[in-house]
Parts: C-alpha cells; sequence; structure tokens
C-alpha cells in the first residue's frame, strides 16, 4: 500500500506542474462559473432563482467525459513513450500498485476539482435562504448524494483512462480511445430501448444511468454505487493485467 | 551473484538471445561486450526483472528472477541504456521518489549520500529536464546507488559521455566495483579491457568468449606482434631479426626500414630484438609492441561466428 501512496502523491503533486492539468482545472472552471453566472443572471431577471444545489451539476458531468481523458492521457502512456516504465518496473514494486497509485493520483487531483465546485450549491444556498429562518435554501440531502455519485462515477471515468493509457505510448491516442469508450458507454443506454433481457443489460452497462437515474436525484441506491465501484475495479484490474502482458512479449 | 542458466528470449520469431550461460562472482566486474542487437540488453532486462526469460533460468543475488521477482528487484540497481528520467522533477525529487519506492531507510540521508558520490552536488536542485546528457547519466547512476545493491546492472554506463566524464564514471564503476558485483554492458573495447575483471564476448544472442581481458589477448591473440624501425633498408634488418630466438616471422612492412615481427606466444623477446639491431650496428629508430587488441580479437570473434551462421 505504501507504493501506491508513492506512486499517488508523485503524480497528484505532478499535475500542479503540468500545463495539461492546469488547462483542464481552467477550462473545467471557467466554463463551470459561466454556466452558473448565467444561471443566476436569468434566474433574478425573471425574479426567480431554483433553490436546486446542483445547477452546475448537469454541466459538470459532460465536462468530466473530455477532462477525465485528458487527465489520464499522459498517465501510463508517457511512462511508455519515455521508457521511464522501465525503472518503475524495475523497481520492487507489483504492477497493480503502479497503476492503482496512477489512478489514486488522478483521483486526488479531480476531488480538488470537484471540491472547488462545491462554492456553487454553497452561493446558491445563501441566495434562496430566507434571511433569519430556518427554512429555503437548497436541499443539501440531494446535493450530497449528488455528489458521491459524481465521485463514484469520476472514479470509473478515471480507471478506464487509465486502462486505455496503459493501452499505448502515445497520450493523444489514449485520450481520443478513452473519449470513445466513455462516449459509447454513454449513449449505450440509447441502443437500450425497449424490453427483453438484451436491452436490459444494455442499459444497465451505461455509464450514466446509474447516475441521473437515481443518485442524481438523491436516492442512493447501492446497485448503482457498485455499479461504478465493479466497473473502476475491473478497468485497473484490466490495466494491471496489460502492464504484466508488456513484460512478457 | 548472477547465476545465468541456459537463457533464452524471443521476440516473436527473432531470437535475442539463445542458450546463454555464465555467472558472476561477488565483487566482480564482468563485462558484456558485443555488437549494438548482440542481445546485452535483453539478458539485462531479464537479469533486473523487467521481463521474463522465454527459456533457462537466472538467480541474482540467489533469487530466481521469475519466482522471486521482487526479492530481485530489491538486491539491484539498474542504470537502463536509455537513462529514463522524469525531466519535470529535480533531482532531489527524482531521488526521494525512487528512494521511497525502494523503501531506503534514512531517505534523505542517502539521497545526499548519493549525489556527492556521482557529484551532483551543484545541481541537485535543477530540473532533470535541463541537464546534460552526461549529467543525467549520473543522476540514473545515483538511482542505481540509492539502495545500497549488492548487485549494479549497469547498460552502456559511458555512451554519449565525454572525455572527461568517461573516465570519471568508469573510475566510479571501479570503486563501486570493490564492494558489489557489477555487470556492465559496453561496445567500447577499451573500457571493457580498463575496467573489468571479466569479459563476455556476446553475439547474436550467444556467447562467443568468456575470460580476462588479458588473457583473452593472449590467447587469441595467440603471438606478440613487435614493430621494428632503422636506419637501414627493410632487407638487412630482416637479417639481422631473422636469426634471434622466439622469432617466428619477420615481414617488412610497407615503409622502408620497417619490419614486423611475430614471436612465439608467451615469450619476450624484446631485449634480444633491441640487442640484435643494435649488435649489427644498425640506428634503431622505433620499437613498438602492437600486440592484438581487443578490437580485433572482437571483430575476428563476431566475423567467425557470422561465417559460421551463414554456412550453417
Amino acid at each position: 500500500m505504501r507504493n501506491v501512496t508513492t506512486i499517488a502523491s508523485r503524480e497528484f503533486r505532478r499535475f500542479f506542474v503540468s500545463p495539461e492539468a492546469y488547462a483542464v482545472a481552467a477550462v473545467f472552471l471557467l466554463i463551470l462559473g459561466g454556466i452558473f453566472f448565467l444561471n443566476v443572471y436569468y434566474g433574478l431577471q425573471t425574479g426567480q432563482v431554483e433553490p436546486d444545489g446542483r445547477t452546475v451539476l448537469n454541466p459538470l458531468v459532460t465536462i468530466l467525459l473530455f477532462a477525465t481523458p485528458a487527465i489520464t492521457m499522459r498517465l501510463l502512456a508517457d511512462e511508455q513513450r519515455m521508457g521511464t516504465i522501465e525503472l518503475l518496473l524495475t523497481a520492487p514494486i507489483r504492477d497493480w500498485e503502479l497503476v492503482v497509485g496512477k489512478w489514486l493520483g488522478a483521483m486526488g487531483f479531480m476531488l480538488l476539482l470537484l471540491g472547488v465546485t462545491w462554492v456553487y450549491p454553497i452561493i446558491m444556498n445563501g441566495m434562496t435562504q430566507v434571511v433569519g429562518q430556518e427554512t429555503g435554501g437548497i436541499d443539501q440531502g440531494v446535493l450530497v448524494s449528488a455528489y458521491l455519485g459524481l465521485i463514484l462515477m469520476t472514479g470509473a471515468l478515471l480507471a478506464i483512462g487509465v486502462f486505455v493509457s496503459s493501452l499505448f505510448r502515445s497520450p493523444v491516442a489514449a485520450f481520443f480511445v478513452t473519449l470513445g469508450v466513455l462516449l459509447g458507454m454513454w449513449i449505450l443506454g440509447g441502443f437500450g430501448s425497449g424490453g427483453g433481457t438484451g436491452a436490459e443489460v444494455i442499459r444497465y452497462l451505461s455509464l450514466v444511468n446509474h447516475y441521473y437515474d437515481n443518485m442524481y436525484r438523491g436516492v442512493l441506491v447501492v446497485s448503482d454505487m457498485l455499479f461504478y465501484v465493479s466497473l473502476t475495479t475491473l478497468a485497473l484490474f484490466l490495466g494491471s493485467q496489460i502492464i504484466e502482458a508488456r513484460r512478457w512479449r | 551473484m548472477i547465476e545465468v542458466e541456459g537463457l533464452s528470449k524471443y521476440y516473436g520469431a527473432h531470437m535475442a538471445v539463445r542458450d546463454l550461460t555464465f555467472h558472476a562472482n561477488r565483487g566482480e566486474i564482468l563485462g558484456f561486450l558485443g555488437p549494438n542487437g548482440a542481445g546485452k540488453t535483453t539478458t539485462m532486462r531479464i537479469l533486473t526483472g523487467y521481463m521474463p526469460p522465454s527459456a533457462g533460468s537466472a538467480r541474482v543475488a540467489g533469487f530466481d528472477v521469475v519466482e522471486q521477482s521482487l526479492d530481485v528487484r530489491r538486491r539491484v540497481g539498474y542504470l537502463p541504456e536509455t537513462v529514463p528520467l522524469y525531466p519535470e522533477m529535480s533531482v532531489v525529487e527524482y531521488l526521494t521518489f525512487m528512494g521511497s519506492l525502494r523503501r531506503v531507510v534514512d531517505l534523505d540521508v542517502r539521497v545526499d549520500e548519493v549525489i556527492d558520490t556521482v557529484r551532483l552536488r551543484e545541481r541537485a536542485e535543477s530540473y532533470i529536464g535541463n541537464l546534460s546528457k552526461g549529467l543525467r547519466q549520473r543522476v540514473g547512476l545515483a538511482q542505481a546507488l540509492l539502495h545500497s545493491p549488492e548487485v549494479l546492472i549497469l547498460d552502456e554506463p559511458t555512451i554519449g559521455l565525454d572525455p572527461a566524464q568517461i573516465i570519471e564514471v568508469r573510475k566510479l564503476i571501479q570503486e563501486l566495483g570493490k564492494e558489489r558485483t557489477i555487470l556492465l554492458s559496453t561496445h567500447i573495447l577499451s573500457e571493457a579491457q580498463q575496467v573489468c575483471d571479466r569479459v563476455l564476448i556476446i553475439n547474436r544472442g550467444q556467447i562467443v568468449a568468456e575470460d580476462t581481458p588479458e588473457k583473452l589477448q593472449a590467447q587469441l591473440a595467440g603471438a606478440d606482434h613487435l614493430l621494428v624501425s632503422a636506419m637501414a633498408d627493410s632487407t638487412e634488418l630482416t637479417a639481422a631479426l631473422r636469426d634471434v630466438p622466439g622469432v617466428t616471422s619477420v615481414k617488412p612492412t610497407s615503409r622502408e626500414g620497417q619490419v614486423e615481427l611475430t614471436s612465439s606466444p608467451g615469450q619476450d623477446i624484446r631485449p634480444a630484438v633491441a640487442k640484435a639491431v643494435v649488435d649489427a650496428g644498425l640506428g634503431l629508430l622505433e620499437f613498438r609492441s602492437v600486440g592484438i587488441s581487443l578490437e580485433e580479437i572482437f571483430l575476428q570473434l563476431t566475423q567467425e561466428e557470422r561465417q559460421l551462421t551463414s554456412k550453417g
């Protein structure tokens, strides 16, 4: 476990000296800020600001779809391209520790970004609260549930990114394939219309349905959470297998 | 410390290493000599646990490289050929990171020590991306030394360095080799000659010769060559030297007044030759031993090998 944290903390710190991470963070936060501003601005003009802490969550999920591949693309692809993986794989660490460490480092960075987005619900809460009374404000339970779901989903997105990154030497290739996989799993739900077991399975595999159907609405369902956790585990397991297989080529 | 038994490695249909068997003792500097693509790097990668062999076995510090890979990796310091480093990290950051992966105790102290060992003190806070090739090589070496490994595996440690740095690194390797086993690869023969206790010449994935540099030279050269110039014409000189005991042949070279002598192995004919020239009243101008260099041996061996394989 110490190896995992060593790798994770190095990876986490590297985000603060890497241009991609700043680019991602800047775009991520600027767009959300803009969207929040527009929402509040037009809301105030009509005199009606919805007391919903999730104003920014919807666009945030869409941005995540693009942000996570950008964050993960370099993680293992760069190590392979630069040859630095040779020293990691000859250090006394296990392949899975490397993969999980990389994922955890990226997760730390994304959690930081997601943490920053909490300012919007806080502002929203302040705006909609009736002064001097306990009423009004946003539904904090729904907010917590929505964020929990978001964190679980981010974990899965990053894990898929790490897995794809293990397959490539080129970060750009890793970025596009990750994006493709994520988009594919995103729209998968659309193919699962209609009845039958097949449609149900397809719907189950859809990346966002588990989020929007329940957790986004404030309903915590264990199976949805398990979906993201097992997707994360599977992706990280596959990533470790790929690294291990690299040795045998 | 290193025992390799029948090691083979295929990349698809290509056989990079075939049936390699050798060993290195504690405190020995073993040179791995061969042309590019001979299988040196592949063998080293197997020994460091980077990749498993296709066949055969290897033990490093008593541990099997496949079955006990982590134990092997804990005891080996490795400098890969390309010296892969993270350009965005400073030297200290990088060494601290590698050291914590290797669970080095008293890491800060140790990082300090190796920085002094490889003489990087002034550049300790520099970003690796801003360092010259030679300095990066030293960072790579520092990384390999961090955990005071019993076995050091260095893949072309002096490649790309300037002459002063090469001398420095060679000195460092000799220093380090006093207490640990070092396997180093090179395609520079004089380097192997200078640094190594024993040399393995490897070609096309196979060992073609193995011995100390001196013995290899004696064995394969078979005989010593002497170049003698005098103030006389070549025929005179030839006549004077033909009957010196131990001389097996006298051949005039293209230069007038110069001959090349061959002696029977293991016999130093120099005093006798010098005396003969002076006694004949010829003014001795130049007198030089041109004993076959490792370079020639190397070419001979790798060529013979090529001829054999092309026939077979």
